[in-house]
Formats: C-alpha cells, structure tokens, sequence
C-alpha cells in the first residue's frame, strides 16, 4: 500500500468498515511511514474536535417560544 | 426506566393529544436545534428552522407511517427546511475547492512537511478561537458535503439514516464525507500549524 491508497481507505479506515487484511497493510505501512501517520492523526483529531463545535445547549427562552408558537400554530389559540 | 416510545406518543398524537405532541418536542427540540445552529451558525436562524421543523412534522404525523424510524424523518424534515433557509440565502460556495489543496502532495515520491498538531493541550484545541476557526471552515464546504459531515460526524447518524435524511444513496454519502473529513482535516491544519502552541507565562 502506498501513501495515495492509503488516503482513499482512510475514512473506511476510521469508521471500522475496512477489510481486516487492508486494515493490517493500512497500520503496517503507517508504522514506516511518519507523515501518513501524522496524517492520519490529524484527521482522527479533526473529526473528533469537531463533535465539540457548536454544542452549546438550546437556550430556556428558544424553549419557551418554541412551544408558544406550536401551540398557536397548531391549535389555532 | 424505560423511556416511552415514540411510536407510542405518536398514537396519541394522531388521536389528537396536543399534549403528547409537547413531549414528543421536548424529547428532540435540543438535537434540532443543536442541528440547525451547525447548519446555519445564526441562532435567529436556528431558531426559524427549529420552529419551522416541528410545525411541518405536526401536520405531516398523519401521514407519517413509521415505515422509516421517527427520528430519521424528523432529521429528513429538519434537514431540508435547513438547506432550504441556505439556498434562500444565495451565498453559499457551490464548488468545492479542489482537494488536492488540502492533502499533502507527494512529489517525486518526497513527503512534504506535515506537523502533527493532535500533540496541543486540550484548551488550545478547544480554544473559543478555535471552535469559530471550525464553524468557520464548515462554512466553506458546499452545503451538500457540510450537510453530510454534520449529520455524519456531529450529529452521529448512520450512513443509512443520513442517506435518508438528505434523500441520497450510501455510497453518496460515504464519497461526500470523505471529501468533508479530508477538507475539514486540511482547513484545521493550515489553522493550527501556524499558529504557535502558546508559551507558559513566566
């Protein structure tokens, strides 16, 4: 496996739906090669950073309109 | 214990309880919102969406048939009315910007330099620079690959239930993802490289 095959499994790769002999030729060459393994980290690092983003829990007031408006819109109060 | 069903709510929905419509909201208003704030990164707007989600999907529950799962039409639901308030807007970037910019390129067999940046402390990480630096860099994907990425990646859904939400085939979903990750992966990087790990005071 070279370094541009490598990066078309990496998504498979990260979501556990690699073929198991492909994952072993994925990890071993990332054992010889440093930058696909940087690479490869960032990558895991950016998808997991990203769960974080905009995560702030909805606003009580967003609550209240929200159901303000439901129950005008459809019930007709 | 047990949490009651949402199929069960929904009979009661049907049967013209308002008052179980209440909680069928209350159990997914905060997963909507959260949705449409990554979609639109505007709280008017997210709040627009979110209003506007749970008013289709009350005068949609009397023909909805529980053959797809509840949640995964109320993404499909949430979802479009999200893309829908971003076409209006007209600002979207509709080319993705080739991909060969943000991998790194292997010339002559030569690796180029490539930092790894995972090594930062938490907090630099998670910086509230950082986090707009994110939204930031979703915004420049087209919509159709943000879209996948957030149901995908932020939101948690399958390949299958994000396939649903947005009306396209898995193997669609999978190939936009992977241009999303390795975009979202590149942006992050050009970020965090140069900017320098913060030094101690003292």
């Amino acid at each position: 496996m070279n370094c541009k095959d490598i990066l078309e499994k990496l998504s498979e790769y990260i979501d556990g739906e690699l073929d198991p002999r492909l994952c072993q030729d994925l990890e071993r060459h990332m054992e010889d090669c440093c930058p696909c393994l940087i690479f490869v980290n960032t990558l895991k690092t950016t998808l997991t950073l990203f769960k974080y983003a905009a995560n702030e829990p909805m606003p009580k007031e967003v609550h209240l309109r929200l159901h303000d408006y439901l129950k005008k819109e459809c019930q007709g109060l | 214990m047990a949490e009651t069903p949402d199929q069960f709510l929904i009979e009661k929905i049907k049967a013209g309880d308002f008052g179980f419509f209440e909680a069928l909201v209350n159990r997914y208003e905060g997963k909507v919102y959260r949705l449409a704030l990554r979609m639109l990164r505007n709280q008017g707007d997210a709040e627009d969406a979110l209003q506007e989600t749970f008013l289709q999907v009350h005068r949609g529950l009397k023909d909805y048939e529980g053959r797809a799962s509840f949640s995964t039409w109320l993404f499909r639901v949430a979802t479009n009315v999200c893309l829908m308030k971003i076409r209006h807007r007209g600002t979207e970037p509709t080319i993705l910007l080739p991909l060969e910019n943000y991998l790194p390129r292997h010339e002559g067999g030569e690796h180029p330099p490539i930092k790894d940046w995972t090594e930062r402390p938490e907090e630099a990480l998670l910086s509230k620079e950082s986090r707009e630096k994110m939204l930031e860099a979703l915004e420049k994907l087209p919509v159709d690959y943000r879209a996948v990425f957030i149901l995908r990646d932020m939101e948690g859904l399958s390949n299958a239930e994000a396939g649903e939400a947005l009306g396209i085939s898995v193997a669609a979903v999978k190939s936009r993802l992977h241009r999303a990750r390795l975009t979202l992966r590149g942006i992050l990087s050009d970020y965090f490289e140069i900017k320098e790990p913060q030094r101690a005071p003292g």
